[in-house]
């Protein structure tokens, strides 16, 4: 009996991400960690503004041209956005933690709303930065 | 440490079609899962077309049908038919629930059937259990009192009733230990070794929250752990799929919350 059990094969993995419908609860989430991820680089970007803004005016140069390049005003771009979604989302993780709307009815509905959010203060954001911010650019 | 992808011997192939609802009008195709320890190969996705004239309402129905009429060797647990013994759960259509309480009517298109995701397969979709078995065991799930017997049950008050059966009758002994939940949660998917899951967690708190239970300030001490409650990340996939109603993200934050107020 032990015998033949050692012979078999090993048991797999069922399948999990390949399989699971994504839905508002987990896509939240993985969002939340990946807008933490990217506030990290986002903080290393807005160090070096800093840096460059204390060592003089040939240093800010080269700060300003980064950031006015392609590359970069996406990154402010994306910079803005996890902001947006990560203040947002970390509120709701707040009341969570406090106990409060832990049910799925509310999950969906803060859910929806932290994603308009942070799209309406994206795009305010940049039109503000676009309009008014015209030397930056 | 988390991993994406399934492991080699774990990808799965495409497998074979069986049409056995030829010149039926009402057919429906069922992609299932299979895994036989006996022929050493990888899993694969065989697909089988039945006539739903002639098979019942729900998904369990279905995967009996394709045992009886077209393939004997598919294997999957079940038992009571009426969800409350928690055998047939499985990944239905991207959700974890009870193929007998899931109607078929509710998939569109094909209806694809996986075992409980990430975990190990016994054959086909059995899933093995043992784990979260022995993660059920290590919360000690029976009433622990020091106090001496009555001569009668220990009696509670409605209200604290309640926090075990839920006012809508959702509270956490409600839970049939079908492990739907656990297997939805990417936490348990990537810490499942250490991280008790949801399933275990609602239990714990059932037994936390239990007027007559006086262990609760141990039962805390055993959960105090990086791993064991605070995997818990507040996804929430647990309370969107399980088939009773219940609420584990709800038992999940009230253990928490427990944890903050003895500090």
């Amino acid at each position: 009996m032990s015998d033949s059990k050692a012979q078999k094969p090993e048991r797999p993995l069922s399948p999990h991400l390949q399989v699971y419908r994504p839905q508002m609860t987990s896509m939240t989430s993985i969002l939340h960690r990946a807008t933490g991820a990217a506030l990290s680089i986002g903080l290393a970007l807005f160090s070096w503004w800093l840096v460059a803004a204390s060592i003089g005016p040939e240093a800010y140069g080269v700060f300003g041209r980064f950031v006015s390049s392609k590359i970069g005003l996406l990154m402010l771009l994306g910079f803005t956005i996890a902001t947006y979604y990560h203040l947002a989302n970390g509120i709701r993780h707040l009341f969570w933690d406090a106990g409060k709307g832990v049910n799925i009815k509310s999950a969906y509905a803060t859910g929806a709303f932290i994603l308009f959010f942070t799209l309406l203060a994206t795009v305010g954001t940049w039109y503000c930065v676009i309009v008014y911010g015209g030397a930056f650019l | 440490m988390a991993k994406f992808t399934l492991p080699q011997n774990s990808k799965i192939k495409k497998g074979k079609h069986i049409d056995a609802a030829k010149g039926a009008k009402n057919a429906k195709t069922f992609k299932v899962y299979r895994w036989d320890p006996d022929d050493g190969g990888n899993p694969r996705m065989d697909s089988y077309r039945i006539n739903l004239d002639e098979c019942g309402p729900m998904v369990l129905d279905a995967v009996i049908y394709i045992k009886d009429k077209i393939d004997a060797t598919l294997t999957f647990r079940r038992s009571c038919r009426e969800g409350i013994c928690g055998s047939c759960a499985m990944n239905i259509d991207g959700t974890n629930t009870l193929a007998c309480t899931k109607a078929i009517d509710d998939i569109k298109g094909d209806a694809k059937i996986t075992p409980l995701p990430h975990m190990p397969v016994v054959k086909d979709l059995v899933p093995d259990l043992n784990h979260v078995y022995a993660q059920y065991t290590s919360i000690e799930p029976w009433l622990k009192a020091d106090s001496p017997a009555p001569n009668r049950e220990r009696l509670q008050s409605a209200d604290d009733a309640n926090l075990l059966n839920g006012e809508d009758g959702h509270g956490p002994a409600g839970c049939i230990l079908c492990f739907c939940c656990s297997t939805s949660c990417p936490s348990y998917w990537w810490n499942g070794d250490r991280f008790l899951g949801p399933a275990i967690l609602l239990q714990a708190y059932r037994w936390i929250a239990d007027s007559r239970d006086e262990a609760t300030g141990e039962r805390l001490d055993a959960l105090e752990d990086p791993f064991k409650l605070y995997r818990c990340h507040t996804i929430m996939n647990c309370t969107n799929t399980c088939p009773k109603g219940l609420n584990p993200a709800k038992a999940i934050a009230e253990i928490k919350k427990l944890m903050v107020a003895r500090r």
